[in-house]
């Protein structure tokens, strides 16, 4: 169970997040969509403790977890832009996380998914964006964590890759993880979300399933759903 | 922390900037030794040198290794690992690296030479912990600037300022405020002013190490005279080891608040 309770963060004078009050609970894919700069991201990094809110409190089990950092062994993350040191290998860098975390890990597993074995001695800093991005998801899924976070976790991946990491995603949630997705692709929502959360200058606008969602707006499909949440909310 | 110091460690040692910072140092070693012909004066020589471009190299490599490794940090951010342990490990990874280039670039030609079997040996010991004492402080400044400023071009602007401001500008000011203030006891004053100058400060030690009153200056003179050359080394060891605990204070307060 991860709730957050009434954030609030602001950057300078730019509030982004204006007292978000959100429970997840159970296991299950909850999708967080909003347009750009609504606060996804922040959000995200509050749970992870990388930005510190002005006020409000992150529980994760009954317990406030600001400022705390051994709740992160549970917590397994997807950065939004795969952005690694350019002079460390691709192993390098996945025994040096797995040094770090000490737990046992499925990395030979995921690198044989994603077909990475010929990149595993090349720099970071040459490889290409998608290659990149799916190191990116060795390091998020290696661990058998109770909370998955992912951030726009399709950017620069090629299809194959796409319905891999579908299928790992449908797995971890049969395992009855909570999986946190940000994502701007509605067909990529529509497949696997069980929960959709709104979240819209700094406020979450709509919690709940995706038929909820479309019956709330008389919408045939999300897409419209979500231009018609939008239009009613900016108008 | 330990893992974090010996990633960043070695991650250091392998870029190209500590083999030059190195090799630079071995040149300078063996140049210095050659045209001076003799190990105390070297060693003078070398105290000049040191105590401008320590701090000048630990500013401008800790501002450049901290935007550089932004990556890494936030990757690590994400793990669970306490931020002030990340902060500790990669501010001692930099630090100790470059120390490192100092003291062996510096150590193999004073040794070839025969530092070892000579008089001088605790006086050249005493330069390199010096260096390494003013690299600790000048890279906790970088960071504590990095951390203060987004903008990389800021930050190195910055670390420039500072390093400028200690090596060059604070000798200046204090030179015109003795002038201005000749008429008065300005004792305690000087002592002050010495004191708040990391660079200022080793120097003065190192020279009363060497026992080179001709040297010392005003300042040096008046701390010799107030604390004597025994209470004078450990005061003013004291105060450089102050000078790196307390930027080190700050790195961890703030780094507890940023943002990444």
């Amino acid at each position: 169970m991860i709730s957050f309770q009434n954030i609030h963060k602001q950057y300078g004078r730019v509030k982004v997040l204006n007292g978000v009050d959100l429970g997840l609970s159970g296991g299950g894919v909850h999708t967080i969509l909003g347009p750009n700069g609504s606060g996804k991201t922040t959000l995200i990094k509050i749970l992870l403790g990388m930005v510190i809110p002005q006020k409000g409190e992150v529980v994760i089990d009954s317990k406030i977890v600001n400022g705390k950092w051994e709740y992160r062994n549970d917590i397994d993350y997807l950065p939004q832009i795969a952005r690694f040191p350019d002079n460390l290998s691709v192993s390098e860098l996945i025994k040096m996380i797995i040094h770090l975390r000490k737990k046992s890990n499925r990395s030979e597993e995921l690198i044989r998914l994603f077909k990475l074995e010929p990149f595993l001695d090349q720099k970071l800093g040459n490889l290409s964006g998608g290659t990149r991005q799916k190191v990116n998801l060795v390091l998020a899924f290696m661990f058998d964590s109770r909370i998955i976070i992912l951030d726009e976790p399709t950017t620069g991946l090629d299809p194959v890759a796409v319905v891999h990491l579908k299928e790992l995603i449908r797995k971890e949630r049969l395992k009855g993880k909570i999986i946190l997705v940000t994502t701007h692709i509605m067909s990529f929502v529509e497949e696997m979300a069980d929960q959709i959360i709104f979240l819209l200058e700094g406020k979450i606008y709509f919690k709940g399933t995706n038929e909820e969602l479309r019956a709330k707006n008389n919408s045939k499909n999300l897409e419209h759903a979500i231009a018609t949440l939008l239009e009613v909310n900016h108008a | 922390m330990l893992n974090i110091l010996r990633y960043s460690f070695f991650d250091l040692m392998r870029s190209r900037w500590s083999y030059f910072y190195f090799v630079f140092y071995l040149a300078l070693g063996f140049a210095l030794l050659f045209l001076n012909n003799s190990l105390p004066k070297a060693i003078i020589t070398l105290m000049n040198l040191i105590v401008v471009l320590t701090p000048l190299i630990g500013t401008v490599f800790g501002v450049m290794y901290f935007y550089n490794s932004r990556e890494f940090t936030e990757l690590l951010l994400a793990q669970p690992i306490k931020r002030s342990t990340i902060f500790m490990g990669q501010y001692l990874g930099i630090a100790g690296s470059l120390s490192l280039s100092l003291v062996l670039g510096l150590g193999i030609p004073f040794l070839a030479y025969g530092v070892m079997l000579s008089g001088e040996i605790t006086n050249f010991i005493f330069l390199l912990i010096d260096g390494a004492l003013l690299t600790f402080i000048f890279v906790a400044l970088a960071f504590i600037l990095s951390l203060y400023n987004e903008n990389r071009i800021k930050g190195f602007g910055y670390a420039i300022l500072i390093w400028l401001f200690f090596a060059v500008i604070y000798d200046g000011l204090f030179l015109i405020f003795l002038l201005v203030f000749e008429n008065y006891p300005l004792d305690k004053f000087s002592l002050a002013a010495t004191m708040l100058n990391p660079i200022d400060l080793s120097r003065i030690l190192v020279l009363l190490k060497l026992d080179i009153s001709a040297l010392l200056g005003y300042t040096g003179a008046v701390f010799q005279q107030f604390f004597g050359t025994a209470m004078g080394l450990f005061l003013s060891t004291f105060m450089l080891v102050l000078w790196c605990v307390l930027p080190v204070g700050i790195i961890l307060r703030v780094c507890k608040k940023k943002d990444f």
